[in-house]
């Protein structure tokens, strides 16, 4: 059963990585996008069909590493355990991409400055743990390098960049990308075995 | 430090007060609030709504020219403009309206020439336009220069490449169906056809293309089969770039010469210009949904957690409320100060409600619901407030500075959010100090209400069961139990699906919850409103109207409520209403009442002549446009990629043509297949019926197929209802048994007269004819058991032994009294009369001045004493003594001071009052008898030395039953107890007996304290007796055979006796007290059991001891009820259990010692409790049994017993619970509440209420009915059960 477990909690972590990525790219995109609602379906899915599964992949490691390194380093999380916290995290990690992608700021700057503080105040409020903060910026980091890496070999490409070949403020996304994940795994490891207690 | 602290305090004591004030006055409090949210949200009324309808705003066409493109206002005062009027348009929109009809119609000609030679006009007028040329001063000017030039479509639109203009000027008409090309259409044999083909098969909201073409809505096209005007009306559409007003001048004047519309009224003065906002395509709604949907769940995991309040949902409620109200104070606030929003609203909310959070909500919930229970509502408020003070504060002052921090970044959007989110923060903390708290004070003072009235769930008190079985039941004094037990189960879990099969299980569900009936009144009421609103001449219309007239009201900001049928709201204020005449408000449906007033109303292929449709041009006509959907101009223009939104397009006043045509042109342009094949005038519908049907009215306008769809809809709908009733019938005969429902049914004997549950089920009952023990003269008192052998013992002080398989009766220990020769029939009388004395005379009989409610005296419960241990038995006894030898327990109110006096007096005075009474002569007779020695059975004196606890009782000489007796009558027997063949009897004087159970004499006795033995504890060998003065005492109980030597240490208690079997006759028994605990309890003790090696004592005075039962030594005393404790369980997987007046449980840890937890469960006293592996059972003064979860301490159900069996209940495995009633006793299944069958013990029994019930090993139980035992075994279908 422990491994049923570890399996429907990589299949839920996936599958929200997979809505994430999509909703978010959308956010991205959706500037441009205005009018044309046939053509807004394809364009949900104009981005690369790898992107998707990508994320999802990348969140059920995410969020299953962050509940294995709290344990291996035998400090549980205790910080706002509870679902209603972690719906909150979500939200305002929706929030920080949403504002990423709509706001007018004056220069990169201060949207990646902006995005920074909004990624560190994410964690503090939901968060709290050393843990978290390094793995989260550990993730940042690779991921970072990985899409730089990507870009560089012409996978893809950003409008802008303005942070060798990316957005500076992908690194602040990830992180609260990371954060935001691990905050679900850790609820989810801890969801199923305390229940009946709980109850 | 000591500033944080003393802040602290501060904020503790005002929250204190603020919680105070809250709780006393919380319904100013609340109105208060409500003003104050009506206040703030007043300014929001100023707001435009949202929504994405175009705005208009009306210029004359006198002296236009475009607007500056800086927004400088310049001509007129602000107010007047618009801000979106600002630049050129994107396009100046030309409608040229052409209305034509066949005149004089003739009656051979077909239906479709009312449009075929109309439309065929289009292009000459197309050419017409097209070779338009202005020549003045200035040089030449073709349409080529001032129209708009478009490009290529959209890639996507390959399928309208051929009929919407690409790479030239953007001109559309109907011409455009056939490339512009007349022989095309002269080729066409199906015009309609054509038309329609690119139509969308389902209804659509966006303009199609037909409408695109047309320029009008299908509707009024009349290009169909069947219209009744006989009146094709199409326009020509052109789009300028510029503004030229000599060229339009001059096109509108030549169109004007070549078709002159001679009735026409049309003033051309002013020019609409339209603003159209952002659309939302998916591409935005997916995310913004998906917030909203992170948005509920997060509300739904945090209002999850509220739990332990009256209403879970109402507070809920309160609290999104108070969330929700916060964030309009807030807008309202900001705009009531200057700031106007400029985000999009639906898009920040989401974010704004999770910024402010409904956290403090739910710590101040948890915090107040944590504070105890007993507490006054007020104190609990100002307490959970005052405690979670420090925190809410915190947490406040946390966010505000984040936000603040926010605020900072410089950044425009940011800074007003954050605004806003500091407004709502402050604005949501006011609202959760005062509307929150206040209607938390109001939610717990309902639960505490409900909880002082009955502490019953509330379903149990609405059950209109209960008031009419009482009634009922004193009417009819039969043998049945009217009053039905109820079982309230609360737990979803717990449906009642254990015994009924399957198949009622899911009729019980769907008939309790009504879930048929509540759907198809929904849909019904949904069906009927969807009815009304899509009614052409119903709420729709009704409410365009309305808009219409009252959107001048926002000076043109105000946005129009988005019109689904597609008409455009009128906006444009005063101006705009002059080109109207007064008396015609536009309602769509003025197009048939005052449109075409001359038009012939029969069919258009009627045969006979029919006077030629007028053209007309009414005020309608002028702006026709706004007939269509106001998606029509948006997707024209994003077929050639240019959007429309946050721009504007200026209409152009439409410019008139007329065609007539004779029949003669009419008939010219008709197509060989048309008069052939298609439509014979005369039946039009025969051939292509079918195909025509579906749309025969301006087929493909949204209008008509629309009411088509919709009528089509309705007949499906009535159908799909017809057929379901009757699946439901079929069901139903089919599901139910055939008298379901039905209590008298035939074949069926006293339905109705059996207990039942809500729905009519009333369990299977048997007769089982149970083994009824008489013998006693007197109620029962005491009843125990071991599995083989039963003793019970009466008022009178008989004891008998009973054989628990056979029911025989074994030995009678008469009480001294009747051992005289007045022979039984004279007990008999004296008893009766006595009875009819005590009834009588009840109430003059109190001298001992307590006079707890006599009419329930004689009804209630003994206590549920299975071993005879309760407290209550003091005063029965001492009845004996005060004539009310039938008084029941004292009330447990007042219990302690009666204890005394009338202990007190029985002692001092024996036989005080009591020379009337004959039984009172036959006790004081026994007691004397006790007293004197010559009574006492001749004892073979020297064999049986006396105990050392001063006497013992000695068992007689033996195998004489009558005269064996020689019972230490100088008491009642309070406590009784039984293992293996010995019989503990313990006396209100304080002597302990031990009894033969086989050979009816005694075997040893030890009275060394005259304190009343008021519980007895017989475990392994090992007597525990708790006294009336709190006092423990410990006794060993040893045996010896015969040929032992009788050296006890010294114990002289000790008879050498006949064997039995268990302990057989020939062993010595010797009782002897190892230990005393002199005062375990300040107060008497009421309640004592022991298992697992403990021994736990309740008393009077509040607490719980638990001993060990080896060296008694105290190891925890337990305070924790608030009265004196009733009763107390412990077993093997020490679990301990205890009851108190106070109407609560304890559940406690008895390896620790702490409370575990702790249940408000009765009103009035419990009277009994005991416990399966999963749940807790309790009975208390109220008559209710309830269960209780065991883990969680959460009640399950609960039973209503009747009056005065409360008590009686017993366990017999676990899920198998029996309780009493009156004449008979009931199986329940512990687990869900079922009803299993109730056995009716005999037809005699129907005054006779089952006090006691107890379970014996083999599940035979035992009930006592007055002086009657009955044995009863569990049926057979129980048994199987288990």
């Amino acid at each position: 059963s422990w491994h049923h477990h570890l399996v429907q909690r990589s299949l839920v972590l996936f599958s929200v990585g997979v809505v994430l990525a999509l909703v978010l790219n959308l956010l991205q995109i959706q500037r441009n996008v205005t009018l044309f609602p046939d053509e807004v379906i394809a364009t949900i899915f104009s981005s690369a069909w790898w992107v998707p599964p990508c994320c999802g992949t990348a969140a059920a490691v995410v969020g299953l590493l962050y509940p294995c390194i709290d344990s291996h380093l035998g400090e549980p999380h205790k910080f706002k355990r509870e679902w209603a916290s972690v719906m909150r995290c979500i939200a305002v990690f929706v929030g920080i991409n949403h504002a990423s992608a709509k706001l007018d700021f004056a220069n990169n700057v201060q949207l990646s400055l902006t995005l920074a503080a909004l990624s560190l105040g994410l964690w503090w409020t939901f968060d709290r743990s050393r843990s978290g903060l390094g793995l989260g910026i550990t993730i940042a980091f690779l991921a970072t390098l990985i899409t730089q890496f990507l870009v560089y070999n012409g996978v893809y490409q950003y409008t802008s960049p303005d942070f060798l070949y990316i957005r500076s403020w992908l690194p602040c996304i990830f992180f609260s990308g990371g954060v935001t994940v691990g905050n679900i795994g850790r609820q989810l490891a801890m969801g199923a075995p305390e229940k009946p207690h709980s109850d | 430090m000591t500033l944080t602290e003393r802040l602290r305090e501060k904020i503790s004591q005002a929250f204190y007060n603020h919680g105070l004030l809250c709780a006393s006055y919380p319904i100013p409090i609340i109105l208060f609030t409500g003003l104050c949210i009506l206040a703030c949200c007043y300014p929001l009324l100023k707001l435009p709504l949202p929504g994405t309808g175009p705005v208009e705003f009306t210029t004359p066409m006198k002296d236009y020219s475009p607007p500056p493109v800086d927004s400088g206002h310049k001509q007129g005062d602000p107010s007047d403009q618009p801000e979106w009027y600002v630049g050129a348009p994107v396009a100046y929109i030309q409608q040229i309206f052409v209305k034509s009809s066949v005149s004089p119609w003739h009656k051979n000609l077909l239906a479709v020439d009312v449009f075929r030679s109309p439309l065929s006009r289009a292009f000459q007028l197309v050419e017409e336009i097209r070779n338009h040329v202005l020549r003045d001063s200035s040089g030449t000017r073709s349409l080529e220069e001032v129209c708009l030039q478009v490009t290529d479509l959209l890639p996507g639109l390959k399928k309208l490449r051929n009929l919407l203009p690409e790479h030239g000027c953007l001109l559309l008409s109907p011409g455009n169906f056939w490339q512009n090309d007349r022989e095309r259409f002269h080729a066409d044999p199906d015009i309609i056809g054509t038309i329609h083909q690119h139509e969308p098969k389902t209804l659509q909201t966006s303009a199609t293309l037909k409408d695109l073409l047309f320029g009008v809505p299908g509707k009024y096209s009349g290009v169909s089969l069947y219209t009744r005007r006989r009146m094709v009306s199409y326009t020509i559409t052109l789009v300028f770039q510029h503004y030229h007003a000599k060229f339009l001048g001059s096109l509108r004047a030549r169109l004007m010469l070549l078709h002159p519309s001679p009735n026409c009224s049309l003033r051309a003065e002013s020019l609409v210009h339209v603003h159209f906002k952002e659309e939302i395509g998916i591409a935005e709604l997916i995310p913004l949904v998906t917030t909203y949907i992170i948005l509920f769940a997060y509300i739904y995991f945090s209002t999850r957690k509220i739990d332990m309040v009256k209403s879970k949902w109402g507070l809920a409620l309160a609290a999104v409320v108070t969330v929700l109200s916060s964030l309009l104070m807030s807008v309202g606030l900001c705009t009531l100060f200057g700031l106007t929003p400029t985000l999009n609203g639906g898009e920040i909310f989401p974010y704004l409600v999770v910024v402010i959070g409904l956290e403090n909500v739910l710590v101040l919930t948890k915090s107040v619901v944590s504070t105890p229970v007993d507490l006054e509502v007020k104190l609990r408020i100002a307490q959970g407030l005052s405690s979670e003070s420090w925190s809410i504060m915190k947490n406040m002052a946390t966010e505000l500075g984040i936000i603040l921090i926010g605020y900072f970044t410089l950044v425009p959007a940011i800074q007003e959010f954050c605004l806003f989110a500091v407004v709502g923060l402050v604005s949501d903390f006011f609202l959760q100090m005062l509307f929150f708290t206040t209607v938390l004070s109001i939610d717990i003072r309902r639960m505490e209400l409900a909880d002082l009235n009955k502490r019953l769930p509330p379903e149990a008190c609405l059950s209109p069961a209960k008031p009419v079985g009482r009634p009922a039941r004193h009417e009819r004094q039969l043998a049945v139990r009217p009053s039905m037990p109820h079982t309230i189960t609360l737990q979803p879990s717990s449906f009642r699906n254990l015994r009924l099969p399957k198949r009622l299980r899911v009729v019980y569900f769907l008939a309790r919850t009504r879930l048929a009936q509540r759907l198809i009144m929904a849909g019904t009421v949904v069906w009927i409103g969807i009815l009304v609103y899509t009614d052409p001449a119903g709420l729709r219309t009704y409410l365009t109207a309305q808009v219409t007239e009252q959107s001048p009201l926002g000076e043109g900001a105000l946005a129009p409520m988005p019109v689904p049928s597609g008409v455009l709201p009128a906006s444009h204020p005063d101006p705009a209403f002059s080109i109207f005449p007064p008396d015609a408000p536009k309602p769509a449906e003025n197009q048939t009442s005052t449109g075409e007033p001359s038009g012939p109303m029969g069919p258009a292929d009627s045969v006979h002549d029919s006077p030629v449709p007028e053209v007309t041009w009414g005020p309608e006509d002028e702006e026709l446009w706004r007939k269509l959907s106001f998606r029509h101009w948006p997707t024209l223009f994003s077929y050639y990629n240019i959007t429309l939104a946050k721009r504007y397009i200026s209409l152009l006043p439409v410019i008139p043509v007329t065609l007539h045509l004779n029949p003669r042109e009419a008939l010219e342009g008709r197509h060989p297949q048309d008069g052939r094949s298609a439509w014979p005038p005369a039946r039009p519908g025969t051939i292509r019926g079918g195909l025509w049907e579906t749309s025969p009215e301006g087929p493909g306008g949204a209008q008509a197929h629309g009411d088509v769809t919709l009528y089509k809809v309705a007949a499906l709908g009535l159908a799909a209802g017809v057929v379901l009733v009757l699946l439901l019938l079929c069901l139903y005969r089919v599901l139910c048994p055939r008298n379901y429902g039905q209590p008298g049914g035939p074949g069926r004997r006293k339905r109705g007269d059996l207990p039942c549950d809500d729905y009519g089920y009333a369990p299977p009952e048997t007769e089982i004819v149970p083994l009824v023990l008489r013998g006693h003269l007197m109620d029962i008192e005491c009843l125990a058991s071991d599995g083989m052998l039963l003793v019970s013992c009466c008022l009178a002080g008989h004891v008998c032994v009973w054989d628990a398989q056979t029911g025989d009766c074994l030995t009678r220990i008469p009480h001294p009294g009747q051992r005289q020769d007045s022979s039984v029939g004279s007990v008999f009388e004296a008893q009766e009369s006595w009875e009819r004395l005590s009834d009588g005379g009840k109430g003059g009989l109190e001298e001992s001045g307590d006079s707890p409610p006599l009419r329930h005296r004689p009804r209630r419960p003994p206590p549920p004493s299975l071993f005879g241990d309760q407290p209550d038995l003091t005063c029965l006894i001492d009845t004996n003594f005060s004539a009310q030898p039938r008084q029941q327990p004292p009330e447990p109110a007042q219990p302690e001071p009666r204890h005394r006096t009338s202990c007190g007096r029985a002692r001092d005075s024996p036989g005080y009052d009591f020379s009337r009474l004959v039984q009172r002569v036959y006790q004081e007779e026994g007691l004397d008898a006790v007293h004197s020695p010559a009574l006492r059975p001749p004892s073979p004196g020297p064999a049986l030395p006396p105990a050392p606890e001063e006497e013992g009782g000695l068992p007689p000489e033996k195998g004489s039953p009558s005269l064996i007796w020689a019972p230490s009558a100088d008491g009642s027997i309070w406590s009784l107890e039984l293992q293996g063949s010995l019989i503990v009897v313990g006396r209100s004087s304080g002597r302990l007996e031990v009894w033969d159970a086989i050979e009816g004499v005694l075997r040893c006795s030890s009275e060394e304290v005259s304190s009343g033995i008021t519980a007895l504890v017989f475990l392994d060998r090992r007597i525990v007796a708790a006294r009336l003065n709190g006092s423990l005492d410990f006794f060993s109980l040893e045996t010896h055979t015969a040929l032992s030597p009788l050296q006890f240490r010294g114990t002289p208690g000790r008879g050498s006796a006949p064997t039995s079997p268990v302990y057989s006759s020939s062993d010595a028994v010797a009782c002897h007290l190892t230990h005393t605990v002199p005062c375990a309890h300040q107060k008497p003790i009421t309640a004592l059991k022991a298992a697992a090696g403990r021994l736990v004592t309740g008393s009077q005075d509040h607490t719980l001891r638990v001993f060990r039962l080896e060296d008694s030594c105290c190891l925890f005393t337990l305070q924790g009820h608030s009265g004196a404790i009733t009763t107390v369980y412990i077993d093997q997987t020490m679990v301990l259990a205890s009851g108190g007046q106070d109407g609560a449980i304890c559940l406690w840890d008895v390896l620790t010692g702490s409370r575990v937890s702790h249940m408000f469960a009765h009103r009035g006293d419990v009277t009994s409790l005991t416990c399966t592996t999963s749940c807790v059972i309790s009975s208390g003064l109220d008559d209710l049994i309830s269960i209780w979860d065991r883990s969680t301490g959460i009640k399950l159900y609960s039973i209503q017993q009747d009056l005065g069996c409360g008590a009686s209940l017993g366990v017999i495995s676990d899920n198998l619970l029996v309780t009493g009633g009156q004449g008979c006793v009931s199986f329940w299944d512990l687990n869900y509440g079922d009803l299993l069958q109730t056995v009716y013990l005999g037809k005699n029994s129907e005054a006779q209420p089952a006090r006691q019930i107890l379970v014996l090993d083999n599940a035979a139980i035992v009930c006592n009915f007055g002086s009657e035992l009955s044995l009863v075994y569990v049926p057979s279908v129980l048994e199987k059960l288990d």
